[in-house]
């Protein structure tokens, strides 16, 4: 046999690595398949899954509670409320986040594969309206909100401002924060409307694209949670009927600003353990802290209460 | 001759892998078949495939790809436009005029091109290239079909450079000698021997571009506005087949319709860029005769 040449050898450790990661690829694999946390036990890991509203905030609550908790170790990824509460049926996670209620169907599945989903809110949210700093329009009502999402008002004219083509802007039909402003906005809280948004309204894949368009297009309306606010943008005021609020702490935990929804957690059945500890720390000042932080508004003093 | 046996067994690894990749492309197709049909339990195969109206959340949901077919077609026959031309042109370029030190360069730039992670591309296309259509064509939101066309054509453009680069350098050097025996210039050398005995691997090339294109997702959600429009220019936002799969497929309710209208748009998808394939794999194929 010859000896082989630097291109030989190259390749040869090429291989060598791609074996070498194939296998630590497929150890990491099975390894994640592992049991989580046991539920009378205050030590080990509580995977957290869902909402991508939420995973920054959780990352920061778990971290917090990591540094007060030694030996629990807490894991936050997203991928969304639905994987979220897939991921708790299937009981490969301890705790779901998600920005929307479980769904009926959903509370069902997880029944029969013996699964008890306990609601647990954790923090408010307002839903944010922006538009271009050019636009000179400050304030609308939910009616006008629902004229320009179904196509009906077409020109920023009809609300006093420049003759300008209205561009209407949303999240994808998956996030929660679209279910959401469908409900209240487009529907106008009549679950049985069969209002649609307006098939021109661009449907944007995430929170940081919308704040982008409206900063560029002085046309253009948008939605999004609270936590994305930013001064590129110009934040109106929304009115039920006529009195009109900002989103901001106060008036969404009051209810006061009329698009303002809560953000929960899910556990099997009453948390126990380590989740419990996770639970109530979530609930405590110094976890709600790190919701407010983050841009959300923390539950009021009393705690977890529905306010809707 | 006698095996090795460390030959026989890196032979039977080999054997194994091939059989292993068919197996796998196999198995993925009855996974999307399994869970497709039974969308088709609920919903008809014409309101399907013929529905103009997609609202997956609704209530009774819609689940119409004709909007999102017409999308995906608008979008990728504008990429293959714009990539077409410019990639051809650049392999013929590369394959039979630049000089050698130019050549290397060039070459070694489309695979930087392609090495761009998509991500990126969509992001220039949010913040640079998006507002410059608005102002260039006057619209009312740069978030269009063009804008992806573009960036789309951009991320075709490596595959068709250098597959059509190929399929020129694999021209018989003789088709070469007997046209400047016949005392043909360069241009008509290229242009009528050249481009003509390679066009099976060319056109193969841009089959495999339009794969690419067709299956892209990443950049097409986030620039081309993914409205679910019936798309009638491509100069208005308009949402195609692989952007609805990544933008909906993180909240849908596991075992529910949309879950299951969702698969049945990727089993549509791995239908068509079957087909392409095929048609690319015949072209080539007929070059070898």
């Amino acid at each position: 046999m010859t000896t082989l040449s630097l291109a030989d050898r190259i390749r040869k450790m090429k291989k060598t690595y791609v074996w070498m990661a194939f296998i630590l690829i497929s150890t990491a694999f099975f390894a994640g398949c592992g049991k989580v946390a046991d539920s009378n036990d205050t030590q080990g890991t509580i995977q957290i899954k869902g909402s991508d509203t939420l995973v920054n905030a959780a990352q920061k609550v778990s971290e917090e509670f990591m540094k007060t908790s030694p030996g629990v170790f807490v894991s936050v990824t997203g991928g969304g409320s639905g994987v979220g509460v897939a991921s708790l049926i299937s009981k490969s996670c301890d705790i779901a986040s998600a920005s929307r209620e479980m769904m009926p169907k959903e509370i069902e599945q997880a029944k029969k594969q013996g699964v008890f989903p306990k609601e647990i809110p954790v923090a408010h949210d307002g839903v944010a309206l922006i538009i271009n700093k050019n636009n000179q329009i400050d304030k609308l009502t939910i009616n006008d909100l629902h004229n320009i999402f179904t196509g009906k008002a077409k020109n920023w004219k009809e609300f006093g401002g420049k003759d300008i083509a209205i561009v209407t802007l949303s999240r994808e039909v998956s996030s929660g924060t679209y279910a959401h402003f469908k409900e209240e906005v487009i529907q106008l809280g009549d679950k049985k409307s069969t209002m649609e948004f307006s098939p021109q309204t661009l449907l944007l894949s995430s929170s940081q694209a919308i704040v982008e368009e409206a900063a560029n297009n002085e046309g253009a309306i948008g939605y999004l949670g609270m936590g994305y606010l930013s001064d590129r943008t110009k934040t109106i005021s929304v009115a039920r009927t006529d009195k009109f609020f900002p989103p901001n702490a106060e008036t969404v935990r009051s209810g006061e600003y009329p698009l303002s929804r809560l953000l929960y957690f899910y556990t099997n059945g009453e948390p126990k353990g380590a989740v419990k500890q996770f639970i109530d720390f979530t609930l405590s000042p110094a976890g709600q802290k790190q919701f407010s932080e983050t841009g959300f508004v923390p539950l009021g003093v009393a705690g977890a209460e529905k306010t809707q | 001759m006698r095996k090795k046996p460390s030959e026989f067994i890196i032979e039977l690894c080999i054997r194994l892998s091939g059989f292993l990749v068919i197996a796998f492309v196999f198995l993925i197709f009855l996974f999307l078949l399994k869970d497709s049909l039974s969308l088709f339990r609920s919903h008809s195969v014409g309101s399907f495939l013929f529905g103009k109206n997609w609202l997956p959340v609704s209530d009774p949901a819609k689940f119409g790809i004709m909007p999102l077919f017409l999308g995906s077609l608008y979008v990728t026959i504008a990429a293959i436009f714009i990539s077409v031309p410019l990639g051809v042109g650049t392999a013929m370029f590369i394959a039979e005029v630049a000089p050698k030190s130019v050549k290397g360069t060039l070459k070694s730039l489309v695979e930087i091109l392609a090495s761009i992670p998509s991500v990126v591309l969509g992001f220039i296309g949010i913040i640079w290239l998006g507002p410059f259509m608005r102002g260039t064509f006057h619209l009312s939101t740069g978030m269009c079909g063009l804008t992806g066309s573009l960036l789309l054509a951009f991320m075709a453009l490596p595959t068709i450079i250098s597959m059509s680069e190929d399929a020129l350098v694999g021209v018989p050097r003789s088709y070469r000698e007997a046209a400047t025996g016949l005392g043909a210039t360069r241009w008509q050398t290229l242009w009528r021997i050249i481009l003509p005995a390679a066009s099976s691997g060319i056109i193969a090339a841009i089959m495999l571009g339009i794969g690419r294109v067709i299956g892209e997702t990443m950049v097409v959600m986030m620039v081309t506005g993914n409205a679910p429009v019936m798309p009638t220019s491509i100069l208005q936002p308009l949402r195609t087949l692989t952007a609805t799969i990544a933008g909906e497929m993180g909240e849908t309710v596991r075992g529910s319709e949309h879950y299951f209208a969702l698969f049945a748009v990727g089993l549509v998808l791995f239908i068509i860029t079957f087909i392409i394939n095929i048609f690319a794999e015949l072209c080539a194929h007929r070059n070898l005769k």
